[in-house]
């Protein structure tokens, strides 16, 4: 086994393992050793290339097909350089205040939250897309919520030289995507912080990481690991985990804090996401442009789901379609005419879902849909087709009625589908991306795993920056509340170095 | 054949699923096979194991409702046995057909051809391409 020596090991690139790589890289220039592990691979640009399973399976854990123990969702989340950020769509949103005065975290305010993720807003190049370069997908949607007096939102997108390619969830082709591979790491590599890719850390114990490094397979995308193929011990005097709400609270499992930490893995939650698609009598642009333009959320805390408008590819969409043969080809054949808009439910912190380790010490996900998520579910695709309708869609694919087509004539009964709609788990297809929770904020250990600074309870050098610290839903795309978090580590890392170090 | 030593039943799973692939000459299938495997490769031997199962408990069912395997059921019971499946009650048995049905459409829609048959034409050119 390989050893290696570094004063700080950030394990993990994406929002938070870059955003916290960014901000502690300042002191590599009093010499101090830093280092990112990336269990993923760093792809160089010609490689995005917008082959829906090549990019799938070079960019996500598990291909995106990772399931929740019962196999009835899927989970979809980046591993690569640049974690999720590079597989996003982008949209970036201020952490609600609601949500923050809810989580009661205490030290943890939401103006200091919002001034420190309007610093990464900025430096993202968060602004609004020109109207001239939003597509018909996005347009319809605003039509449609216009007509029935909805709130519809425009999302703040951080792109930059977009040319409007739809791939963004593959990976930008075109680098205008600005996550942390495109700036933070980037920014932090240039201070001197080294990133290790295809790298996994196995086990943490007392200031030292067990590492394995994975060889390049055959064909695969991505330049060679920095470090040789192999078995490696790393001694950290502080170590940051950022690998994301389901690796970041395995890891601690597997490695044995359970014991001093009784909500380690408790608190998982995950926006469960349903895909509405409606055809069109005519082509619309819809795989150009960028695909999450807009959304709404006025019914988030009534009827427990917000809006957002999409656009997949053909097997995602094909996956996301509930049924098989000729009804659900005569979807699929309907491509250039196709809406859609993703259901996000806002599901809640509870005792049953949550994060644990299989035999062999892989992360396991426990959930089972909560009554309220499963009522946001139902409601928001009925709220859906309304919009498609209104928008002048002539049928919609509707994964919750029996009868799963449902024809603009029938505009009139969608209150009767409603109440008779069923949500069965394993027949009406549903994944997540937005996996939150699992190492929860607050002020002691009986009640969290890290205090409002991301500090393990108990464990000085043992920190977290990632999704996981969410004590609840954050009820929208999280990555700025993810950086947000993470700068707040880096702050408490640079003030208490001394000590630390 | 990836999943099952008899090509027959998987293409018979195949086609009932996206009645398209029925059109699918050599090279498509092979294509098709291509994707299956690849998907398969970095999977679990238990997955593929069970999905195998799962593939020969659909061949041998209908024997019970129809006296024949589903090989040589016509492609409307073909189409009722994969129904019943996919509403049984029982949720492990909706998964297992969930997967497969995952596993089919990826090998069908994975393919290049099969998105353009679709009409999709994104392109990392974007705008510019349409135009």
């Amino acid at each position: 086994m390989t050893r290696r020596s570094y004063d700080i090991v950030i394990v993990g690139s994406g929002a938070g393992g870059g955003t916290v790589a960014q901000g502690l890289s300042t002191l590599c220039r009093q010499g101090l050793r830093i280092a990112v592990l990336e269990k993923g691979p760093r792809l160089r640009d010609h490689e995005f290339n917008g082959n829906e399973l090549e990019m799938a399976g070079a960019l996500y854990a598990d291909g995106g097909g990772f399931l929740t123990a019962d196999g009835s969702m899927t989970l979809a989340f980046g591993c690569a350089y640049g974690g999720s950020t590079v597989v996003y769509t982008g949209t970036s949103m201020l952490p609600p205040e609601r949500v923050i005065r809810r989580w009661n975290v205490p030290d943890l305010a939401h103006d200091d939250l919002e001034c420190r993720a309007r610093k990464f807003m900025a430096q993202n190049n968060v602004h609004l897309i020109e109207d001239d370069l939003i597509n018909e997908n996005n347009k319809l949607f605003v039509a449609g919520c216009r007509q029935l007096s909805y709130d519809v939102r425009q999302f703040p997108v951080n792109i930059k030289g977009c040319r409007g390619s739809s791939l963004c969830n593959l990976g930008c082709p075109n680098q205008a995507k600005q996550g942390t591979d495109r700036v933070q790491l980037p920014n932090a590599e240039r201070n001197g912080v080294e990133v290790v890719t295809r790298c996994e850390v196995v086990s943490i114990g007392e200031r030292t990481l067990t590492a394995r490094v994975a060889a390049k397979g055959g064909g695969a995308k991505g330049d060679l690991s920095s470090w040789e193929p192999g078995e490696y011990q790393i001694e950290a005097k502080i170590i940051i985990l950022s690998a994301g709400a389901i690796h970041t609270p395995a890891l601690l499992l597997r490695s044995g804090f359970a014991g001093s930490l009784p909500r380690l893995g408790r608190g998982f939650t995950c926006h469960p996401a349903m895909i509405m698609v409606a055809e069109h009598a005519r082509p619309i642009t819809n795989f150009v442009g960028h695909p999450k333009s807009y959304y709404v959320d006025e019914f988030a805390e009534s009827q427990h789901f917000v809006l957002e408008t999409c656009m997949y590819f053909p097997f995602v969409t094909a996956k996301s379609l509930a049924g098989f043969g000729a009804a659900h080809s005569t979807f699929m054949r309907a491509f250039p005419r196709l809406q859609m808009i993703l259901v996000l439910a806002c599901d809640k912190a509870d005792e049953y879902n949550r994060v644990t380790t299989g035999a062999a010490g892989q992360p396991v996900v426990e959930y089972r849909f909560q009554r309220e998520a499963i009522e946001g579910l139902i409601r928001g695709a009925i709220t859906s087709a309304r919009i498609f309708f209104a928008a002048g869609a002539v049928r919609v694919h509707m994964p919750v009625a029996r009868d799963t087509t449902i024809d603009a004539a029938d505009v009139g009964r969608l209150e009767e589908i409603a109440a008779r709609a069923e949500f069965v788990p394993g027949r009406v297809p549903v994944s997540a991306a937005h996996m939150q929770g699992g190492c929860g904020m607050g002020a002691h250990a009986a009640g969290s795993v890290t205090d409002a600074w991301g500090r393990v309870h108990g464990l000085p050098w043992l920190f977290v920056a990632d999704a996981s610290l969410f004590p609840n839903s954050l009820e929208i795309n999280p990555y700025v509340t993810i950086m947000a978090l993470a700068d707040r580590v880096a702050q408490r890392i640079r003030e208490d170095a001394s000590a630390l170090l | 054949m990836p999943l099952d030593p008899d090509p027959a039943l998987f293409r018979a799973v195949v086609t009932t699923i996206v009645p398209e692939a029925a059109a699918l000459d050599d090279a498509g299938w092979r294509e098709f096979d291509g994707v299956v495997e690849a998907l398969l490769g970095a999977r679990p031997e238990s997955l593929k194991r069970q999905l195998r199962f799962f593939l020969r408990g659909i061949q041998w069912l209908p024997v019970i409702r129809y006296g024949r395997r589903f090989t040589s059921l016509s492609s409307e019971s073909r189409a009722r046995v994969l129904a019943h499946l996919q509403n049984d009650p029982i949720q492990k048995i909706r998964i297992g057909f969930w997967g497969l049905r995952t596993i089919v459409l990826a090998g069908y829609y994975g393919r290049p051809a099969a998105a353009r048959a679709i009409g999709y034409a994104a392109s990392p050119r974007g705008w510019e391409a349409l135009r």
